[in-house]
């Protein structure tokens, strides 16, 4: 864990002008393009010579958990875009919610690491958000295209990022009944996979195509997998609070502070949490799934970190950055 | 002295006034230039099907050839009006088949049309020859199919943005091999698939095809056949743009465009893979018109690269939208777990303000802008603020319409733009928070909105938001001379906003009004004003019940509609109660008798 975090303090490097913004960031991951000793090629380099380069700045500033709770507006002093407040989930290894000072703009010479500095820019506080999205009829864009860009594009990440409730409900409450966006689509087949849970032998298979969110798919998993004396013979590990005999407790496959966590292998063979990608993008790239104990996923303190990023539209392409830590 | 003309002469002079003003105007001069008109009258408009009836408009009309009819109001746009509210075209078509009128065109805009109507349309008007549906509901593909089949000289067919069900028939195979005549054909906004191979035949077989606009389901090698046979076209939709840029197919789609010289407007993208845009750049350098706006594909990078090519621009639309970035942590290949360095985060990657400068730089004759959301909660769109519309103002000196989504706004950008712009004919604004003030001097933004109506002296369209005060009301009733159509929602503190509009805009043609506190006082005061205008919406007002009894009572000529969605519809409700919906607009004709149960018409 502190291997972890003073990696991560090390690879802090603010652009100019997120400085005056530091003391707000719980963790600060840095990437500014063009700037200290970046190691990696940009994202995309149309993105990094738009307009000139170091374009990603004015919009790009690391979510903090503090961000998401506040809802507090920042503005930064870059004329454009970014102007309003931030949000987003931000878990750090093992101490959710726990405050760390970031790290002073400048890094230190010699760690040459700068990962990418990304912002949230939202609209107003989530309260207000949440009150403007359910006025009827606002904003008034015609219900065709609303209809036409629901469907075309793939769900807004804000949908997953602000509905904590059952994503399975419409979320769609601006428009009323006469809305189809959800469950428009005619049902595929199935689409069965493999999981596999840490410790047990055997494996299942589950039809993703029988669900059409992550909660239902982790209750369904819960129900398949969830320790009962049924099952043989288990870690014998006291903090795992999934295997109590006899009882029947949740694995809460999504939820943070559970000792199980639900990954899946995708198309390229990398491993990656389930939850973090819209539905239908998680349906698109998923070849297997993997109940693994959050321990073993913990710090394992490789030096490589792989930094992958995806592009909500644009599945045909993965970025994958490379960022040596140098000691 | 013109008594004295003969009436052919007169006839002849009227052939060259053409606009549907302008020839009521004419008809008004006296009684035998009232005749002349009416006789020669071919395009009929009517803004509102329910302020007269077909039977009249037949009896005064009786040579019309081109009818167009518009149905429900604007805001049923946004779900505020309940379907079946009405607007049906069927009776038209039905009175015009049984006078034997020679319709040709018929244009129809927020009506509900059935198969049944268009089939009796197909079979009743041999020489039909054009119909233009915009934002209309209620039929399917095999309506469709039956204009295919019937109409032997159909000329366009133009479907934006309807809603029509898919019935998986062939209804574009239904267009006979004699079907030679067709100039324009638009079905961007079908779902369903349509024969690829009856497309490229039908195309290839009209050769004065000039306006193709192709839906979703039309991949893009079928395009770039199509192209190849059309290489006349003026304006294309693509449909689908999605393929490997490096494929021969992509390469004879950048060939076929490369002889497409006659394309002004292009438009569609409805499914794009940039990468493959490049394909259009040799058709940019002419482009007029340009349509983004259902293409959330196209990220600011490759739309700005896009638009650099397109310096005649005078139309753009576009949308704004979120890109998505996920982000996680790999430590030896493995995933870390939630508790791990998991972030979401979001790009905002949107057309934003950026994008608008690279149009503003670009776009010197850029004379109508609109920049759409493309989520439905509106976030995401910080990237599009009053910087882009002050840069815009400052690049594109001959705008004169805009309609333009934005997170935020300012007074002191507003006033620039008036500055910037003063030739608006339209100006259409909206925060996505409705009732947020001024970005910086947290103000209302009346002071913005009155130096637009004081410097746009031409001004005839105006849709407001942000917070605002009865002030904003007063600078429109001053200074919005010209104003015609005039949209409000949430603002005002008080009913002499309405009056001030009310009593200063001699030329309001449409008011639409929504969650504002503008009562019977306001509603009461000038009755007769109702008669000049069009219609008037008012919803989630402060407006009761007995208000527009009395409306309806003093003015017999206006039929004041009360939609109770889900109420129960009592004998006698308390006067007192407030109106949660009221459409009001003045008629010949009376109470129309295809109001569904929950529509009362006092």
């Amino acid at each position: 864990m502190s291997t972890l975090s003073r990696e991560e303090n090390e690879m802090v490097m603010m652009s100019s002008e997120e400085s005056s913004n530091d003391s707000e960031l719980e963790l600060g991951l840095g990437l500014s393009l063009g700037g200290g000793k970046a190691k990696f090629k940009p994202p995309s380099p149309a993105a990094a010579t738009a307009a000139g380069g170091g374009s990603w700045d004015q919009y790009a500033r690391i979510l903090t958990a503090k961000d998401f709770r506040s809802g507090v507006s920042t503005k930064t002093s870059s004329s454009s875009s970014s102007s309003s407040s931030s949000v987003t989930k931000a878990n750090i290894n093992g101490s959710c919610g726990t405050k760390r000072t970031a790290e002073s703009p400048s890094s230190p010479p010699g760690l040459g690491v700068t990962l990418f500095v990304i912002s949230l820019i939202l609209g107003e506080s989530g309260t207000t958000l949440d009150k403007i999205s359910q006025v009827v009829g606002w904003p008034p864009v015609r219900s065709y295209r609303m209809n036409s860009l629901a469907n075309n594009a793939k769900s807004p990440v804000t949908k997953d990022f602000f509905s904590t409730v059952d994503k399975c409900k419409s979320k769609n409450i601006v428009v009323d009944k006469n809305n189809i966006t959800k469950e428009k689509g005619v049902r595929k087949t199935s689409l069965f996979v493999k999981v596999n849970m840490d410790g047990i032998p055997i494996g299942r298979k589950v039809d993703l195509n029988a669900h059409s969110c992550y909660e239902t798919l982790a209750r369904a998993l819960d129900d398949m997998f969830r320790p009962s004396a049924a099952v043989g013979p288990r870690r014998s590990n006291v903090d795992e609070q999934g295997v109590v005999a006899g009882t029947r407790q949740s694995l809460q496959l999504l939820d943070s502070s559970s000792d199980f966590v639900l990954t899946y292998e995708d198309k390229e063979g990398d491993w990656m949490l389930v939850g973090d990608v819209p539905w239908e993008m998680f349906l698109n790239s998923v070849r297997r799934l993997r109940i693994m104990r959050t321990a073993e996923a913990n710090g394992l303190g490789g030096h490589d970190v792989k930094i992958r990023f995806e592009l909500e539209f644009e599945r045909a392409w993965k970025i994958v950055l490379l960022a040596d830590v140098t000691k | 002295m013109l008594n004295y003309f003969p009436e052919e002469v007169l006839e002849h002079v009227f052939d060259f006034v053409t606009s549907h003003r302008d020839r009521n105007a004419v008809s008004l001069v006296c009684k035998s230039w009232y005749s002349v008109e009416r006789f020669s009258r071919e395009k009929v408009f009517i803004g509102n099907c329910y302020a007269v009836n077909p039977e009249r408009v037949i009896a005064r009309f009786p040579r019309v050839r081109s009818l167009t009819l518009k149905g429900k109001p604007h805001f049923a746009d946004f779900n505020l009006v309940p379907p079946d509210w009405g607007g049906y075209v069927y009776p038209w078509i039905e009175a015009m088949a049984k006078h034997g009128i020679n319709l040709e065109e018929l244009r129809l805009k927020r009506m509900v049309v059935s198969d049944e109507s268009l089939e009796l349309l197909a079979k009743s008007f041999p020489n039909f020859k054009s119909l233009v549906l915009v934002s209309c509901e209620g039929f399917t593909t095999d309506g469709l199919a039956a204009i295919a089949s019937n109409c032997r000289f159909l000329r366009e067919l133009d479907l934006q943005e309807n809603e029509v069900d898919d019935r998986k028939g062939q209804w574009l195979s239904c267009f006979p091999d004699s079907c030679t005549s067709l100039i324009s054909l638009n079905f961007a906004c079908l779902k369903g698939e349509v024969n690829a191979a009856a497309l490229e035949r039908l195309v290839a077989r009209c050769p004065n095809l000039r306006s193709l606009r192709l839906n979703h389901a039309v991949p893009l090698d079928t395009l770039q056949k199509i192209l190849t046979q059309a290489p006349q076209l003026n304006d294309l939709g693509t449909g689908s743009f999605v393929h490997d840029p490096d494929s021969e197919t992509c390469g004879k789609l950048k060939n076929a465009m490369k002889k497409c010289k006659s394309i002004r407007s292009l438009s569609g993208f409805l499914d794009v893979n940039a990468r493959c845009l490049p394909a259009v750049y040799p058709i940019c350098t002419n482009l007029t018109s340009l349509n983004l706006s259902y293409a959330p594909g196209i990220y600011s990078n490759d739309l700005i690269k896009l638009i650099c090519h397109c310096k005649k621009l005078e139309r753009l639309w576009v949308c704004f939208f979120i890109k998505l970035i996920h982000y996680t942590y790999f430590f030896s290949g493995v995933p870390l777990s939630n508790q791990g360095l998991n972030w979401i985060m979001q790009i905002l990657d949107t057309i934003g303000d950026k994008g608008l400068g690279a149009v503003a730089s670009t776009c010197k004759e850029l004379q109508e802008l609109r920049v759409f959301p493309s989520d439905l909660y509106g976030v995401g769109n910080a990237g599009v603020t009053e910087e882009g519309l002050v840069a815009i103002s400052a690049g594109c000196p001959k705008l004169n319409s805009i309609l333009y989504f934005c997170q935020q706004m300012t007074n002191a950008a507003l006033i620039t733009v008036a500055k910037n712009c003063p030739n608006f004919i339209r100006f259409r604004l909206c925060t996505l928070n409705p009732t947020i003030p001024d970005a910086v001097t947290n103000l209302p933004l009346d002071e913005g909105f009155g130096a637009i109506v004081q410097s746009c002296k031409g001004l005839k369209r105006l849709s407001v938001s942000g917070l605002l005060t009865d002030q904003v009301f007063l600078y429109i009733g001053m200074y919005a001379e010209q104003l015609e159509m005039l949209s409000i929602a949430f603002a005002g503190d008080s009913d002499k906003g309405m009056l001030y509009v009310l009593n200063g805009c001699k030329k309001l043609k449409k008011l639409e009004i929504r969650d504002s506190p503008f009562g019977n006082v306001a509603l009461l005061a000038d009755v007769g004003k109702y008669e000049t205008m069009r219609s008037l919406w008012m919803s989630s007002c402060e407006v009761t019940f007995g208000a527009c009894k009395t409306l309806a009572e003093k003015m017999p000529r206006l039929n004041v509609e009360i939609i109770n969605e889900g109420e129960e519809i009592e004998a006698s409700p308390d006067d007192r109660h407030r109106v949660e919906k009221m459409y009001l607009y003045r008629t010949l004709v009376g109470p129309r008798r295809d109001a569904p149960d929950f529509v009362w018409t006092l």
